[in-house]
């Protein structure tokens, strides 16, 4: 698609009058008008513009014209007082142009904010004009389903929620210590051993395969993350092998580390298993987690020691995190793949590839997170940033202000180092979290990252914000999505019980 | 038999010293104190009961031949609603939300559990209200093929069909089971209360009655329900429309007389009291919009600045409109008790106005603005006595040394030195709620259930006179920020922890044991619908889909 110019145009009826506008996240360039346009939900209609690269078939658009058809008008679509007489009413229209497809979807979506109803359920929306584009091209949002599992249905209304807010990408943390729910058609063990329930707690093929389009109908990329050598106990009892055993004095204590980095069967268990990883999960990069890995139990193995003395680490665990580290890493680019990892990887001075990704996550420790910014990108590494956005650390009262202040290029560093940084992601870890609490949790909490990610550096205002941001939260519990208040007040329409 | 509890009836004296007649338990109360043993490893029951005895028998339910029905010795018959309600629900509960396995109908009839049979002991009290002095006790024993729940009035059976229907579990092949076992139970205070706030957000009627399920899953008996403040007038009163046409966000943000009814109706069925707040003279910012003249008009250099304040102590016109509001409320809220609020008054506005000035000087009130609001308090006080209801405030009434009449009961929400001021508020003899630690809105990273469970109400200086005192407490969920989107996975289970800590014996205070008995409790309750959030890393057999 890249090169040719996608085209299309949205017909509107016309009208007047106007209102202050209500767009999250803020577009780049945006001018406005009192001049506004009555549209009449049964004529109104999406199409593809003649000169369109995209026309009918493409179903990233034709799926999303009818999803923001829906959105907009609802049921009342056939029940508005008047009737056929005013579908000839063409001579406004809207017209929406993009290189991609990803960019009319990102322009559907602020289309639809843009259209208002007045008290009498007249739609009208105003004369504007707008030009808009991201300021990072990775804008993320992260969901543990191991911690918790969360229900398919979870995920993807979650995904409706990114595609309000212009994220693209969902980074899925599928599996942790506590359990494994991604089922592997190469080692089903995995799952049936290592998830809560290996029938009702586990993610099918189907299920990921539907994650996957689901997202990519709504412009939203896919990063699995398979998180090794630490946070892997679930792993354990589906590969007898795969972890390393603890020793307490002489003898083993029962209890498993990370994985076992001195055995050729790990590597070929790796090997195998990231082959599937890399076929399911078609986005170039996979997520290889590397972050927190416990020392005390490889310490204690009297194999892993000798392994230690044979290669001439030393004392030094850094030094064979870092080798089994690599040793996966060139499994992984082998695929094809590239590679995100936790920023310790970085830390601990692994030998990665100079396009490794490395993403930002601790706050102070070794470094403050803005120092750290200027260390991964100063070594030529691209850079992620989530320490400041762990969303499931939740405090009393208004907290999307310090979230939504956070300005990811505030670090020391030449323009170079700043162009590496690719982006950020909102970060929900589950520990607290399941399908019970998500949604408030996540909403409109996640909308700051969102605009901070999307917007120009420029809009920071925070009455501006909290303007819009309330309004947007309306918004979004009108389409649905159970987004709790930012403060004091009410909407129009409140979610109401199942 | 492993056995744990002990019998400590505190109701009693509690009662007299609210002044009330004493209604002595009939049911057969162990009076001696048992030290705790260790609990029977299976049982997931919250809030812990008084007494538990439990034996490794198993008994078998079949939902296709399991009932609940009157014993033919119970005040109570098949005319009772509370009852026959709660038959149904409780039916429910238990067989309801899970699949039916197949073909284990057949079980040897000695070991099946057929029916649960209930018997009040006092005239039941299926047609009336529940209130500060309802007897909630009830023993249940559960044997085959009958069991039997006694009671001396309906409320205790729903206490008891709660515990009933936390007994049963299936087993992996889906059979429904119950330990053979012996229950005596009853609250340890007598006020058990969750707070609402439907004005900083509006609350739809169906978020209330899903709290309102949650709570009688919990063991809570009271819903304060701080239905109007600062931001809106929900409450349609008959007799000033104008209060919440003006007052509420929008004419669709309104509890109708027909609302408050349901919410009333829903509360007795689960033995759950209504406590209404209309808290004044502060927090009344939206009574202003559609009451001329309520507020007191705030001056700034000697001129009225356009912007007001509490309402207007000093007009005659006050006191006229607050008696026919009370009146209207105490008529609509059948519970004896009306909360009067009377906290965080902002002076203020009070010391700008000239009036108001004036007017101290004629009543010697010198610059002690404190009489001023002691004034109006004990007008309204006065007020609601003449309607025959009781009142509580917020401890700043208290505070700020108004003049309060016996029995008038004290909510006490400030942690700065809450143990002292427990032991002050009591040893003058003024009954208490406790609810400074339990201010849920209040939200942290990480278990703060446990600091909620860990709180021990009574302890504070003062003789065994003074404890008797405390009547309970109340989680608050205030809802600056907080609407229907988040209340319940906010409420529950921390709330729980409050619910235990309120029924069960002084000395349930294991953490670990709580923990795995609340895990279990908080599915039990995903898988009635309640979209009660983890307490931890885990799972339960039935997510939530909310």
């Amino acid at each position: 698609m890249a090169g040719s110019t996608l085209r299309f145009s949205l017909l509107l009826a016309a009208a007047f009058a106007g209102r202050a506008t209500a767009l999250w996240p803020w577009p780049q360039y945006i001018q406005t008008s009192e001049l506004r346009y009555t549209i009449f939900p049964h004529s109104f209609q999406f199409q593809y513009h003649l000169s369109s690269a995209a026309q009918v078939g493409c179903s990233v658009l034709d799926e999303a014209f009818q999803r923001y058809r829906d959105l907009l008008f609802g049921s009342v679509a056939f029940r508005f007082p008047h009737p056929i007489d005013t579908l000839t009413i063409n001579d406004e229209q809207c017209l929406l142009l993009s290189e991609t497809v990803w960019g009319a979807l990102r322009g559907l979506e602020t289309f639809s904010q843009l259209i208002w109803r007045s008290p009498e359920g007249t739609f009208y929306v105003n004369k504007t004009d707008i030009e808009d584009f991201p300021r990072f091209p990775h804008r993320g949002l992260l969901l543990d389903t191991s911690r918790h599992y969360l229900p398919l249905a979870s995920i993807l209304d979650t995904l409706d929620a990114m595609a309000y807010n212009k994220f693209n990408v969902f980074h899925w943390h599928l599996v942790d210590d506590s359990s494994f729910p991604y089922e592997s058609f190469t080692f089903p063990d995995l799952t049936k051993k290592g998830s809560y329930n290996p029938v009702t707690h586990i993610y099918t093929a189907q299920d990921v395969k539907e994650v996957i389009e689901y997202a990519r109908l709504r412009g939203i990329r896919v990063l699995a993350e398979f998180d090794t050598p630490g946070h892997t106990l679930s792993w354990g009892p589906g590969v007898p092998g795969l972890l390393t055993p603890c020793y307490s004095g002489s003898h083993p204590s029962g209890t498993f580390g990370p994985v076992n980095p001195i055995l050729n069967n790990t590597y070929e268990f790796m090997s195998t298993f990231f082959l599937e990883i890399s076929t399911v999960f078609p986005d170039f990069y996979l997520h290889l987690g590397g972050d927190e890995v416990d020392f005390t139990c490889w310490k204690s193995n009297p194999d892993i020691q000798a392994f230690m003395k044979k290669k001439g680490f030393g004392d030094d665990f850094k030094k064979l995190e870092s080798f089994y580290i690599q040793t996966l890493l060139d499994i992984v680019s082998a695929y094809g793949k590239g590679y995100v990892v936790w920023q310790e990887v970085f830390d601990n001075k692994v030998k990665v590839r100079p396009d490794t990704i490395i993403q930002v996550w601790r706050e102070e420790i070794p470094v403050k997170y803005v120092k750290e910014m200027a260390l991964v990108t100063r070594a030529g590494f691209r850079a992620l940033l989530s320490a400041p956005w762990y969303l499931n650390h939740i405090t009393y009262g208004p907290d999307w202000k310090e979230i939504y202040l956070v300005e990811p290029l505030a670090f020391e560093g030449s323009p170079e180092q700043k162009a590496l940084v690719i982006g950020g992601e909102a970060c929900m870890w589950g520990e607290y979290v399941d399908s019970t609490n998500l949604v408030p949790r996540l909403w409109p909490r996640a909308g700051a990252v969102a605009e901070r990610l999307w917007s120009n550096k420029m809009v920071s205002n925070l009455d501006f914000a909290f303007k819009r941001l309330s309004h947007f939260r309306c918004e979004l519990l009108r389409r649905g999505v159970q987004a709790q208040p930012l403060s004091v007040g009410y909407c129009d329409t409140e979610f109401e019980q199942t | 038999m492993e056995q744990r509890g002990l019998g400590r009836l505190r109701l009693p004296g509690l009662l007299a010293a609210l002044g009330m007649v004493v209604v002595q338990a009939a049911l057969g109360m162990q009076r001696e104190r048992t030290p705790p043993l260790s609990y029977w490893r299976d049982l997931n029951l919250w809030p812990l009961p008084l007494s538990v005895k439990t034996t490794p028998r198993l008994l078998y339910l079949s939902p296709g031949n399991f009932f609940f029905g009157h014993s033919p010795t119970s005040k109570a018959g098949p005319s009772c609603a509370v009852l026959q309600e709660a038959f149904r629900r409780y039916y429910d509960y238990i067989f309801g939300f899970y699949k039916w396995p197949l073909g284990s109908d057949k079980v040897e009839s000695a070991m099946e559990l057929q029916k649960l049979e209930v018997s009040v002991i006092k005239s039941p009290q299926c047609d009336s209200f529940p209130n500060i002095t309802s007897d909630e006790s009830y023993n249940l024993l559960v044997k085959g093929p009958v069991a039997t729940l006694t009671a001396n009035r309906v409320w205790g059976v729903l206490r008891g069909l709660e515990t009933f229907s936390q007994l049963i579990y299936q087993d992996s092949y889906g059979t429904f089971i119950a330990n053979e076992s012996s229950i005596v139970d009853s609250p340890r205070f007598p006020h058990r209360g969750v707070l609402i706030d439907t004005s900083r957000h509006f609350l739809p009627v169906k978020t209330i009655l899903k709290t309102l399920d949650a709570m009688a899953f919990n063991k809570f008996n009271v819903l304060h329900w701080h239905i109007v403040d600062d931001q809106s007038f929900p409450y349609q009163s008959v007799t000033f429309p104008e209060l919440s046409n003006k007052g509420s966000y929008s004419l669709s943000h309104v509890y109708t007389p027909n609302d408050v009814r349901t919410v009333i109706e829903y509360a007795r069925l689960r033995g759950i009291r209504v406590l209404p707040e209309f808290d004044s003279p502060g927090h009344t910012a939206s009574w202003g919009k559609g009451q001329k003249d309520i507020l007191t008009p705030c001056y700034y250099a000697r001129e009225p600045s356009g912007t007001f304040g509490p309402i207007n102590p000093i007009l005659n016109s006050t006191y006229s409109f607050l008696s026919k509001l009370l009146k209207e409320i105490s008529t609509v809220f059948p519970d004896e008790f009306i909360h009067l609020g009377g906290d965080e008054v902002n002076f203020g506005c009070w010391e700008s106005n000239l009036a108001v000035q004036h007017f101290m000087r004629n009543k010697g009130f010198g610059k002690k603005i404190e009489k001023l609001e002691s004034f109006y308090m004990q007008r309204v006080l006065d007020m609601i006595s003449t309607m025959n209801k009781r009142p509580i405030v917020w401890q700043e009434v208290y505070d700020d040394e108004v003049k309060l009449t016996q029995g008038t009961v004290v909510q006490v929400w400030k942690m700065g030195n809450l143990r002292m001021k427990l032991s002050k508020i009591t040893a003058d003899g003024f009954p208490v709620i406790i609810s400074a630690p339990w201010y849920l809105d209040v939200i942290s990273y990480g278990e703060d259930w446990k600091q909620y469970y860990s709180v021990e109400p009574l302890h504070f200086a003062g003789t065994p006179e003074q404890k008797q005192l405390v009547i309970g407490g109340e989680a608050c969920l205030w809802g600056e920020y907080v609407d229907a989107t988040n209340l319940t996975p906010r409420l529950w289970p921390r709330a729980s922890a409050v619910g235990e800590r309120l029924w069960s014996h002084q000395e349930v205070t294991d953490l670990g044991d709580a923990y795995r008995r609340l895990t279990r409790h908080r599915c039990r309750m995903v898988t009635r619908g309640i979209a009660a959030q983890p307490l931890f890393t885990g799972y339960c057999d039935h997510e939530g889909r909310m």
